[in-house]
């Protein structure tokens, strides 16, 4: 008989019932990975696993995570097939659901954040494996009457060396019982690294497969009987939505059944989607003012950057070391710097859709999030009931990469099927997702460093004014809890590998009403710019090259490494023709979680007539600690150097008015094959935590291209994304 | 509304649809075969890609009323078993990230295969130049191309 103990009620258990076999639900008490002290870690982190063997041997694992193409059902699975020491032949993978269980156990949510899933559910994923294994181990035991320590594993086998028997661990779970409190695994008994056979290894990704054959894996392939069709025009700025609108008009269209208001924006629903699409495009809508109305990002960003020349304006103050302001002031010389970054948007190739289908007994919903607490919370709220009576079908997500963590799209099908009476099918249509896309905030910074009479760093002070993201993320509670450091924003924006005595960072709120949300590598891609382009010109000012000058600046040897592998792989002190090398460090994670350092070089020209900017080369050495699957690492690093690089070079949402100017591919332009450079990638293997990975490529690429065009030009851009029109006008 | 007749994938198919729908809803929301995707709407992204007569188009910007007795093959229909060269590279090299696009650039990558068994880098780099990946998989695709039109 199978028992299963679980603290929190499954909101599907008929999902994994059914196999004949041994089920294990686990409730153990993670070991906290932060001091108490920690913001993440109040309430203690907690994980529950499920492993199910059937008698044939199957091992089903369910992964809490959601897939966005990060990998994360291939690695914390293949996590949990390393410490049962599963066949992982015999392993299927199956979506967990949303369950407290399941929660991240440093964010205490069922989400997918920050690179933090591997890193997060390391120790809590093995331990449960763990267990698993010692109570397949108990029951061999007993049934063959041996002592449990005369007996191993080999790949789903259980072995006892002495009478040379092995049994399947199929076989084991047709006899073995759970036991009512499982067997405790202390950390220091986990497989130690150097036994490992699954990690480390590359295996092919379950999900390949399925993407190169086209098979419905995305909430847009969902078809579900007696659906209609929706989408949504949102309003233009946050906080505003329709006064009126041509609703008789739309209602008398071919196909369309309805046209509502809805508080953020006209729900259009139809028969079919080129129905609602087309009536998307006659609608007429008064919206009402709201803050964000008279939004002008160009002006904006003046004012950004005056603030951060004010030395009246206080700023929010993140961490800080020793008294930066007196070193400052104390400095035989201070060297200021200032740079901008405009908004991006994700552009994920999905745009946002969701099934929604409101019942009189509950609501089910087919979507992909990056936060499935958050979704089922959000769908009971509108849709009036607990969210015991969500069901969430979690789909893959095309893309994300910081988007799919907002699930307004959520809310808006849910009130949609309610005001259709059906289940209704939401498809946001591109140019609304770019229009009403949230965005990394727009960046004002200036760095000042004070230098000593030999241009020793004394202190380092950097500001930051920007738009807030964790107050719409997360609520103005938790940012009051943070005593409002916007760790969205901050990210990045210190140098604790740097032999810097002292530092402090501010971040002046920038509140124009401007929807905004965490973009891939959050923070870091704009605070590191600045930051590496100052140590450039620190270099310069030394009269050092860029290169030299970090290794003697980096006082973390790991630092050092990422540093120094770039630039060998990059041949750094060859001379180019029409060519040049611009070098930079980035780290990736929180000091209690751990960095992942990268060392980025880029090769760039540049066509003085155009102000085009060609990178010809990036070369990355990247520190992941203990690297999981190292062949996708490389694809992440791969995909994270790419986006950074359309960040670097192309992307920049403006508005005017309060409007979006951009609305397709066409003027919100991402990199196509034809830019992409040859990239070269090193990981580095530094210990036996995995750190975050997922983002590493982000903050390192936008500075390594501004100080390569530096090294060719002698000309430093400081106004992220550097277009023609930029780029000539630093040339000029 | 129009009665439309064309063949999908080597079978007869009739939608009847108002004539200017686009290939791409017929295909995945009428004869719901969803493994074609909707990307952009306007022919900018890829993800859309079917072949109609064995050219590689862009399905947004094709519609119903130019589908009469047009052979039209999708993701579904490209190989039996999706057994296509492609599609054994694909998961050679590892391609698909989040995956989304890929239907749309194999579908691509096919016709260029289909009139130039050994293409250059360069000619595969013009080729597939329209099609949009925000995951960054370029890399890989140019390589699972390379493999395909080795191994084919």
């Amino acid at each position: 008989m199978n028992r299963r103990h679980s603290k929190a009620k499954l909101s599907r258990r008929e999902m994994l019932a059914g196999s004949a076999g041994l089920s294990f639900a686990f409730a153990v008490g993670a070991p906290s990975l932060f001091g108490e002290s920690d913001a993440f870690a109040q309430s203690g982190g907690r994980l529950n696993a499920y492993v199910t063997i059937a008698k044939d041997g199957t091992i089903t694992i369910a992964s809490p995570a959601l897939e966005m193409g990060q990998g994360v059902n291939t690695a914390l699975p293949l996590i949990i097939a390393e410490e049962l020491d599963a066949d992982w032949s015999k392993v299927r993978v199956q979506q967990a659901p949303v369950a407290a269980v399941f929660n991240h156990p440093i964010l205490q949510q069922q989400m997918v954040v920050g690179s933090l899933t591997v890193r997060g559910y390391w120790i809590p994923c093995r331990t449960a494996a763990a267990q698993a294994r010692r109570v397949l181990l108990n029951a061999v035991a007993e049934r063959w009457k041996v002592p449990v320590t005369e007996l191993t594993t080999e790949p789903s086998t259980v072995v006892h060396a002495a009478s040379k028997r092995r049994i399947g661990y199929g076989e084991v779970a047709a006899f073995a019982q759970v036991p009512e409190k499982l067997p405790e695994v202390k950390p220091e008994e986990l497989k130690p690294a150097s036994q490992f056979r699954l990690i480390g290894k590359d295996v092919p990704r379950p999900d390949v497969v399925d993407k190169s054959s086209g098979k419905p894996l995305y909430a847009m392939d969902v078809q579900v009987p007696g659906m209609v069709y929706a989408t949504l025009a949102r309003a233009p700025v946050r906080g505003s939505g329709p006064i009126s609108f041509n609703r008789d008009e739309l209602k008398a269209l071919p196909n369309i059944l309805d046209a509502v208001a809805l508080d953020n924006g006209v729900g259009i629903i139809g028969n079919t989607v080129e129905a609602v699409f087309a009536a998307r495009g006659k609608l007429k809508a008064e919206w009402r003012d709201a803050p964000g109305s008279k939004v002008d990002s160009a002006a904006n960003l003046h004012e950004y950057l005056a603030h951060v020349r004010d030395p009246a304006r206080k700023g929010v103050v993140g961490r800080t070391t020793g008294d930066a302001i007196a070193a400052i002031a104390g400095a035989a010389k201070v060297h200021a710097s200032e740079f901008t970054c405009d908004y991006v948007y994700h552009a994920q190739i999905e745009p946002h859709v969701c099934v929604a289908w409101v019942k009189p007994d509950g609501v089910e919903v087919w979507t992909g999030t990056q936060w499935q607490t958050r979704a089922v919370a959000e769908a009971a709220k509108a849709a009036g009931v607990g969210v015991e009576k969500v069901t969430l079908h979690q789909m893959q997500m095309g893309g994300s990469f910081g988007r799919n963590i907002f699930v307004e799209y959520v809310i808006d099908a849910v009130n949609l099927s309610k005001a259709a009476g059906k289940p209704v099918k939401m498809i946001q249509s591109r140019g609304d997702d770019v229009v009403h896309g949230r965005f990394r905030p727009m960046y004002a910074q200036r760095i000042e460093v004070g230098l000593d009479a030999s241009d020793k760093i004394v202190g380092w002070r950097h500001r930051i004014a920007a738009d807030t993201v964790v107050p719409y993320l997360y609520g103005q509670a938790r940012m009051d809890a943070q005593k409002g450091v916007d760790h969205i924003v901050f990210a990045g924006a210190d140098v604790p590998h740097y032999d810097v005595p002292t530092h402090i960072a501010d971040h002046i709120y920038e509140e124009r009403g401007v929807r905004t949300a965490p973009w891939r590598g959050i923070g870091a891609g704009a605070t590191n710019f600045a930051v590496e382009v100052v140590i450039d010109e620190l270099a310069q000012l030394a009269g050092q090259n860029p290169l030299a000058y970090r290794l003697a600046l980096l006082k973390d040897p790991r630092a050092r490494r990422v540093v120094e592998a770039a630039a060998k792989m990059a041949d750094w002190s060859r001379k180019r023709d029409g060519t040049a090398l611009g070098i930079s460090f980035g780290k990736l994670g929180l000091p209690p979680i751990g960095f992942s350092l990268v060392g980025t070089v880029a090769e760039v020209s540049v066509d003085r007539s155009t102000g085009r900017i060609r990178c010809h080369n990036l070369w990355c050495a990247a520190d992941v600690g203990l690297p999981v699957q190292p062949g996708n690492i490389v694809a992440q690093l791969e995909s994270s150097l790419i986006f950074a690089l359309g960040s670097a070079l192309k992307e920049r949402i403006t508005i005017q008015d309060g409007v979006v100017q951009q609305s397709n591919f066409h003027d919100y332009e991402i990199l196509r094959l034809s830019e992409i450079p040859p990239i070269a990638v090193e990981v580095i293997r530094s210990g036996d935590i995995p750190l975050p990975v997922g983002e590493l490529g982000i903050p390192g690429v936008v500075p390594a291209v501004s100080n390569a065009v530096f090294a060719l030009t002698g000309r430093r851009l400081r106004n992220a994304p550097f277009t023609p029109n930029r780029v000539k006008a630093a040339l000029a | 509304m129009a009665v439309v007749a064309f063949t999908i994938n080597g079978r007869p198919a009739k939608v009847e649809v108002a004539p200017d729908t686009p290939l791409l809803w017929i295909v995945r929301e009428h004869l719901k075969l969803s493994g074609t995707k909707y990307g952009c709407g306007t022919g900018l992204c890829g993800s859309c890609t079917v072949h109609v007569d064995g050219r590689a188009v862009r399905s947004c910007q094709v519609v119903a009323s130019q589908l009469g007795g047009k052979q039209v093959t999708t993701i579904e229909g490209l190989a039996a078993d999706a057994n296509h060269p492609l599609q054994r590279a694909w998961i050679a090299e590892q391609v698909p990230q989040c995956g989304y696009c890929q239907s749309g650039q194999i579908m691509q990558a096919a016709e260029l295969l289909a009139t130039n068994k050994k293409p250059s880098r360069e000619q595969i780099v013009a080729h597939m130049d329209g099609n949009l990946c925000r995951c960054g998989t370029y890399p890989r695709i140019v390589r699972a191309i390379e493999r395909a039109a080795r191994e084919a």
